[in-house]
C-alpha cells in the first residue's frame, strides 16, 4: 500500500518537515529533524530505485487526477538515479552540518537554515520526480528561492550580495523556462511531459517550438551555470556558509542538467534537438570554453572555495560535453560524471568546510602546515582531489575514461585534447592546495589554529564516508555505470 | 493584419524588454526588483492572452454557452503570481539586510565595498 | 606455495611493512628492523616465483573488474620477473643503506620516509606484474604519487619547486598522453591486455601505429626520453637513497620497463618492423643519449652528472628495443639489470661522499680516494659498468645491443653506441682519476674517513654484484631468452 505512495512521499516528506523546524524553533532539534527526514528520503529513493529496476517506470497521479489533466509524477530509471544522488548528498551534507552551521550562521537563524534546506531538498526532488512541465517550474522556483535564502544566511555580508545576484539571474532563468512552457502549451494544449512529447511530434507550428526550445536552453543554461551564463556561481559558492556551498555544489547544477537531458531527450525529442536545431554544436563549444575557462581561473584563485567553484564550472562543462557528443556513450559518460562529480565535489567542499571550521580561513596561503595539524582531513581532501583529477581507482577516473572513450568514438580529437589539458590544470589547482597544506610554514602568515575547535566528529564521519564512496565507485562501478548505460540506451533508442 | 492579430505578443515583448532593461541598466537594487516584476508580468500576460478563445466566454458552466476560453492558463498564472510575489518578498528582505550591512542599495557602491 | 598466493603476497608485503613501520614509529631500531625483515620476506616471495617462470609457467592473479573490460589483473611473465627481482633485491640493499645514511645525516621524519619507500616498492611490484595496461597505469600513477613525499623530504623552498616539476611532468605526461593512448588502443583493438604477439591487427593503419607508439613513449614520462626528462634532474634534491631508488630501482626502470613491455606485448616487434619505420624512435633515443651525455659531461654537480647519465642510459634500453632484433632486446633486458646495479653503486658512493664530507661537486673530489678507498673503488667499478668495460655487467648488455645493431646493419645505432661510450668514459673516468691520483689542498687540514659501515657495506656489495653478473648472467639471460623466444 505504502509503496504505491512513495513518489508523492518523496517530495512531501521534506516539505512537511520544513514548517516543523520553524514551529519547534530549536537549532539542534531542527538538525535532528532534517537529518532524519533526509535519511528517510534516501530510503524512499532506494526503494524507488529498486522498484524502477523491476517495473521500468512508475507513474503516480497526484490527488487522483489522471494525466494529462492532473499532475503526474513520473519515475523512470533516470529519475531514480538522480533521486539517489541528491538524497545521498543531502544525507552526507546534513550529517556533518551541525557544528559548522553553528560556527558560520548566527545562532538565532540556525533553525531557519534547516527549514530552507528542507525546502530546497523538496524543490530539487520535485523537479526530478514531476512529469508536468508547469509543476516543474514551480519546483524550480521552490528550490531556487530557498537556495537564495540559504546563501544569504551567512555571517559574511558579501553573501547577501551574492544571494541577490543569484536571485536576479535565477529569476530571469526561471522566467525563461516559464515562457518556454507557455509556448509549448500554446502549441499542444498540454503540460504533461509524456503527452507533450507525443503532441510535439505532430504539431506543425515549428517556429513556436523553436522559440520555446531557445528560451528553455537559455533558462536552463543560467540555472545550470553553463558558460557563459555562469556568472552567479563563483560568488554564490564562495560567500555562502560552507555547508550551503557544499550542498549547492553537489546538487543544484546537476538537477538542472537532469532537466536539460529530460527535456532534450524526452520532451523535444532527440532528433529535433540535435538534427533540426544543431543544438549540440552550441553545447559543445560552450562546454569546451567552460572546461578551459573554469580550470584556468581555478588556478588563479586564492580562496579555497572560489577555486572549487571555478572547478565546478569546468566540471559542469564535462557533463555538457558528454551530452553534446549525441552518442549513447557520450550521454552515458555525462550521467556517470553527474554521479561521480556530485560526491567528489561534496567531498572537497566538506574538507574545506572542516578546514574553515578549525582554521577560520578560506585562503590557500594561510593553510600551510595543515598536513601536520589535521592529517586526516588533509588525507581525505587528497582522496577527493585525486578523484577530481582522475587518478585511477577513484571515481573520477571512471568518468574520465568514459568521456575520453566517447570522444574518441565520436572522432572528436580536439575534445580529447581539451579534456587532458583541463586534467593537467586540475592537477595544478588541486596540487597548489595540497602543496600549500603539505609544506611547513615558511613565514608567519599562517592563521592561528583554534585548538578548541577540533574537527567535529560527525563532519569527520561524513568526510570518511564520502572518501569511501569516491574510492568505491572507482573500483566497483556496477551501480552507476550499468545504470547510466541502461538510461542512455533507453533515452536514445526510445 | 498579421501584426495586429498578434498584438498581444507585441505587448508582451515590449513589456519584457522594458523589464529586462531595468534589470540590467539600473543601479538601484529595488528598481532591479521592479524590473523583474515587470518582466514577470509580461509573461503572465502572455499566458492569460493565450487562454482566450475567440468568441469563447468565461469558463463557467452554463447552458447558454457552447464555447469557453481555456481556464488552465489562468490557474497556472495564479500560481506563477504567487511565485513572483515570493521572489519579490525574498528579494526585498535581502535588500533590507544589504542596506543594514553595507549602508547602501546602490549596485556600484556595494561592488566597490566588496573589492 | 600457491603461485596466486605468492603474487598477492608480493603486493601485500610492502603494505604490511607500512603497518609495521608505522606501529614501530616510536622506536627507530624496531622500525628499521621491520623494514629489513619485510624486504627480506619480499625477496623470498619474489624469488620463489622464479622457478615457475623459468619453466615457462606464468602464474596469474585475476582480481576484479572495475567496469567492463577494465580488469585488475596480474601475470608474472619473464620481463616482469626480471624487473621484480631487481626491485625487490635492491629494496633490501637500499634499506640497509638508508639506515646508515638517514641516521648519519640526521634526517627528520624518517618514519614517513620508510613508509613511502615501502609504498613505492609495492607500486613497483604492481607495475612489474601487471597483466594489462590499465593495471600498469594504476600502479604507474601510484608510484608517482608515493615518491613525491620522498623527493620533497627536506621540505625547503627549493625542494618544493623541484617537487612541483617532478610531480607536474610525470602526472601531466601520464594523463595527457599515456591515458589517451591506452583508451585509444582500447578503442581500436578492444583489448589492453598484454598479449604475446600484440593486440593490433596486422592491417592497422601505419600512421596510427606510429602516432600511438610515440604517444606511449612520451606518455611514459618515467622513461625520461628528451624532452620529458626534466623531472629527473630536479628530483636530485631528494636524499641520496631516494635518488638511488628513483634512478636505479623503481621509477626510471618502471618507465623503460613499461616502454619495453608495451613495444613487445601491445605492438609486438614483428608488427612494428613490418608496418612502420621505427627509425623515428631510434633517432629520438639516440639524440637523447648524446645530448644527455654531453650535459653530463658539462655538469660539475656529481648527482646532476649521474642524473644525466641515467637519462642517457635509459635511452639505451629504448634504442635497443627499437632495433626490434631478438638479440638487442635481450640486451635491453640485461641493460635494465646491469644499469640498476651499476647506477645504484654510483649513487650510493655519491651519498657516502656527501655523508662524510658534505661535498657535492666533482671538482671538490681531488684525492678523496685516499681517505675513502673502498667507496671510490666501488665507484670505479660502477663507472666501468656504465662505460661497458669488462668484467662488469654493463659490458654484456652493451655487447648484445651492439651485436643486434650490427646484425641488421643499423649504422646509426652503432655509431651512437660508440660515441656515447666515449662520452661515458669522458665523464666518469676523470672522477676516478682525480679521486685517486690527485692531491687536494683541503686534504692536509682534515682527514676524512669512510662513511658508516652500512653505507660502505652496501656500496661495495652492489659493486661486487655488478662484477658477479658479468660472470653469472644466467638467470636474467634465461628470462630474456624466454621473453624473446615466445614473442619473436
Amino acid at each position: 500500500m505504502i509503496t504505491s505512495q512513495l513518489p508523492a512521499l518523496q517530495v512531501i516528506l521534506p516539505l512537511a518537515a520544513a514548517p516543523l523546524c520553524v514551529i519547534l524553533h530549536h537549532r539542534t532539534l531542527a538538525w535532528v529533524i532534517a537529518l532524519l527526514v533526509s535519511i528517510f528520503s534516501f530510503c524512499i529513493s532506494c526503494a524507488l530505485f529498486n522498484q524502477v529496476l523491476s517495473e521500468n517506470t512508475i507513474t503516480y497521479a497526484m490527488g487522483g487526477w489522471v494525466a494529462p489533466w492532473g499532475i503526474e509524477y513520473y519515475i523512470d530509471k533516470l529519475t531514480a538515479y538522480m533521486l539517489l544522488i541528491i538524497n545521498g548528498v543531502a544525507v552526507l551534507v546534513l550529517l556533518g552540518a551541525r557544528r559548522s552551521i553553528e560556527n558560520e550562521i548566527a545562532s538565532d537563524r540556525i533553525y531557519l537554515f534547516y527549514t530552507t534546506f528542507l525546502l530546497n531538498l523538496t524543490g530539487l526532488l520535485g523537479v526530478i520526480t514531476t512529469g508536468d512541465a508547469f509543476n516543474l517550474f514551480v519546483f524550480i522556483e521552490i528550490a531556487s528561492l530557498s537556495s537564495y535564502a540559504m546563501i544569504s544566511l551567512g555571517k559574511d555580508k558579501r553573501s547577501l550580495y551574492a544571494a541577490f545576484k543569484y536571485l536576479i539571474f535565477g529569476t530571469i532563468g526561471a522566467s525563461f523556462i516559464l515562457i518556454s512552457v507557455g509556448l509549448l502549451y500554446v502549441v499542444t494544449g498540454t503540460l504533461n511531459i509524456v503527452d507533450l512529447s507525443e503532441k510535439l511530434l505532430i504539431a506543425d507550428n515549428r517556429a513556436t517550438i523553436t522559440t520555446a526550445f531557445v528560451f528553455f536552453v537559455v533558462g536552463i543554461g543560467i540555472k545550470a551555470a553553463i558558460f557563459p551564463l555562469h556568472l552567479w556561481l563563483p560568488d554564490a559558492y564562495t560567500y555562502s556558509p560552507s555547508i550551503v556551498s557544499t550542498f549547492l555544489a553537489g546538487t543544484t547544477t546537476k538537477v538542472f542538467i537532469y532537466v536539460l537531458i529530460r527535456f532534450v531527450y524526452s520532451l523535444f525529442g532527440y532528433e529535433f534537438s540535435f538534427f533540426v536545431e544543431s543544438f549540440h554544436y552550441v553545447l559543445m563549444v560552450s562546454a569546451c570554453a567552460a572546461i578551459l575557462y573554469g580550470s584556468y581561473l581555478a588556478i588563479k584563485q586564492d580562496s579555497l572555495k572560489r577555486t572549487l567553484a571555478y572547478s565546478s564550472i569546468a566540471q559542469i562543462g564535462y557533463m555538457f560535453l558528454g551530452i553534446s557528443l549525441i552518442t549513447e556513450l557520450g550521454l552515458m559518460s555525462s550521467l556517470i560524471h553527474i554521479f561521480n562529480h556530485a560526491f567528489i565535489k561534496v567531498g572537497l567542499f566538506l574538507a574545506v568546510t572542516a578546514i574553515i571550521y578549525s582554521y577560520n580561513t578560506d585562503s590557500i596561503e594561510k593553510i600551510a602546515g595543515l598536513a601536520k595539524t589535521s592529517p586526516f582531513v588533509f588525507l581525505l581532501f587528497i582522496i577527493s582531489g585525486l578523484s577530481l583529477i582522475g587518478v585511477p581507482l577513484t571515481s573520477g577516473f571512471i568518468s574520465k575514461w568514459y568521456l575520453i572513450k566517447a570522444s574518441l568514438e565520436a572522432d572528436y580529437w580536439i575534445l580529447v585534447f581539451i579534456i587532458v589539458i583541463s586534467s593537467v590544470l586540475a592537477i595544478i589547482y588541486i596540487g597548489r592546495i595540497i602543496e600549500a597544506a603539505y609544506f611547513k610554514v615558511s613565514d608567519k602568515q599562517t592563521a592561528t589554529v583554534d585548538l578548541d575547535k577540533k574537527i567535529p566528529y560527525l563532519l569527520f564521519v561524513s568526510l570518511v564516508f564520502i572518501s569511501c564512496i569516491n574510492i568505491y565507485f572507482g573500483i566497483e562501478t556496477t551501480l552507476n555505470v550499468d545504470m547510466a548505460s541502461q538510461i542512455a540506451n533507453e533515452l536514445i533508442n526510445k | 493584419m498579421d501584426i495586429l492579430s498578434s498584438f498581444n505578443y507585441w505587448a508582451v515583448i515590449i513589456l519584457m524588454m522594458i523589464g529586462f532593461y531595468i534589470i540590467i541598466a539600473n543601479n538601484n537594487l529595488v528598481k532591479k526588483i521592479i524590473g523583474i516584476n515587470i518582466f514577470q508580468t509580461s509573461i503572465f500576460i502572455m499566458f492569460i492572452s493565450m487562454g482566450k478563445v475567440i468568441d469563447g466566454t468565461a469558463p463557467i458552466l452554463s447552458e447558454s454557452a457552447t464555447l469557453y476560453s481555456s481556464p488552465l492558463p489562468h490557474v497556472l498564472i495564479l500560481t506563477a503570481i504567487v511565485v513572483g510575489i515570493s521572489t519579490t518578498a525574498l528579494a526585498l528582505a535581502i535588500i533590507i539586510r544589504i542596506h543594514t550591512a553595507f549602508g547602501t542599495i546602490e549596485d556600484d557602491k556595494i561592488q566597490q565595498e566588496i573589492k | 606455495m600457491n603461485s596466486q598466493l605468492l603474487i598477492s603476497a608480493s603486493l601485500l608485503l610492502p603494505i604490511l611493512g607500512i603497518l609495521f613501520i608505522s606501529l614501530a614509529r616510536k622506536n627507530a631500531n624496531l622500525r628499521e628492523i621491520s623494514t629489513l625483515i619485510v624486504s627480506m620476506a619480499l625477496i623470498y616471495v619474489v624469488y620463489s616465483l622464479l622457478p615457475d617462470v623459468l619453466n615457462g609457467i606464468y602464474p596469474e592473479l585475476y582480481l576484479f573488474d572495475v567496469t567492463s573490460n577494465l580488469v585488475i589483473h596480474f601475470q608474472v611473465e619473464p620481463l616482469g620477473m626480471v624487473f621484480a627481482c631487481v626491485a625487490s633485491f635492491l629494496w633490501l640493499i637500499n634499506s640497509i643503506y638508508s639506515i646508515g645514511y638517514m641516521r648519519a645525516n640526521k634526517y627528520k621524519n624518517q618514519t614517513r620516509f620508510y613508509i613511502y619507500f615501502a609504498l613505492a616498492i609495492a607500486s613497483t611490484i604492481g607495475i612489474a606484474f601487471s597483466a594489462n595496461l590499465f593495471t600498469l597505469f594504476i600502479f604507474y600513477e601510484f608510484l608517482t604519487l608515493s615518491t613525491y613525499p620522498l623527493v620533497t623530504h627536506k621540505e625547503t623552498e627549493e625542494v618544493k619547486r623541484s617537487g612541483r616539476v617532478y610531480l607536474g611532468i610525470l602526472l601531466a605526461t601520464s594523463i595527457c598522453l599515456f591515458l589517451p593512448a591506452i583508451i585509444w588502443t582500447y578503442q581500436l583493438t578492444g583489448s589492453i591486455h598484454f598479449t604475446p604477439g600484440g593486440v593490433f591487427d596486422k592491417y592497422e593503419d601505419p600512421v596510427i601505429i606510429l602516432c600511438l607508439l610515440l604517444i606511449f613513449v612520451y606518455g611514459i614520462g618515467k622513461a625520461a626520453l628528451m624532452p620529458v626528462h626534466r623531472w629527473l634532474p630536479s628530483a636530485m634534491v631528494a636524499p641520496t637513497p631516494v635518488s638511488a631508488l628513483l634512478h636505479a630501482v623503481a621509477v626510471v626502470k618502471a618507465g623503460v620497463f613499461s616502454v619495453v613491455k608495451i613495444i613487445i606485448y601491445i605492438f609486438s616487434p614483428s608488427l612494428l618492423s613490418n608496418t612502420i619505420d621505427v627509425n623515428v624512435l631510434l633517432y629520438l633515443s639516440g639524440a637523447t643519449i648524446l645530448v644527455a651525455s654531453i650535459i653530463a659531461l658539462r655538469s660539475d654537480n656529481l648527482k646532476r652528472r649521474l642524473a644525466y647519465s641515467t637519462i642517457s642510459q635509459l635511452s639505451y634500453v629504448i634504442l635497443a628495443t627499437a632495433l626490434l632484433v631478438p638479440i638487442s632486446i635481450m640486451g635491453a633486458v640485461l641493460h635494465i639489470v646491469a644499469h640498476a646495479f651499476g647506477k645504484i653503486t654510483l649513487f650510493f658512493a655519491a651519498g657516502a661522499i656527501y655523508t662524510t664530507t658534505k661535498k657535492t661537486k666533482v671538482s671538490q673530489l681531488n684525492g678523496i680516494g685516499k681517505s675513502m678507498p673502498w667507496t671510490m673503488l666501488a665507484f670505479a667499478i660502477g663507472s666501468l659498468s656504465m662505460i661497458g668495460i669488462p668484467p662488469t655487467a654493463g659490458f654484456l648488455s652493451k655487447w648484445f645491443i651492439l651485436q643486434g645493431a650490427l646484425d641488421i646493419e643499423a649504422w646509426f645505432a652503432v655509431s651512437i653506441i660508440v660515441i656515447s661510450t666515449l662520452l661515458n668514459a669522458a665523464y666518469f673516468l676523470p672522477i676516478v682519476y682525480v679521486a685517486f691520483f690527485r692531491n687536494s689542498e683541503i686534504q692536509r687540514d682534515r682527514v676524512y674517513h669512510e662513511a658508516p659501515f652500512p653505507i660502505v657495506f652496501t656500496v661495495f656489495s652492489t659493486a661486487c654484484i655488478t662484477i658477479i653478473l658479468f660472470f653469472f648472467p644466467d638467470i636474467p639471460l634465461q628470462l630474456a631468452k624466454l621473453l624473446i623466444g615466445e614473442n619473436i
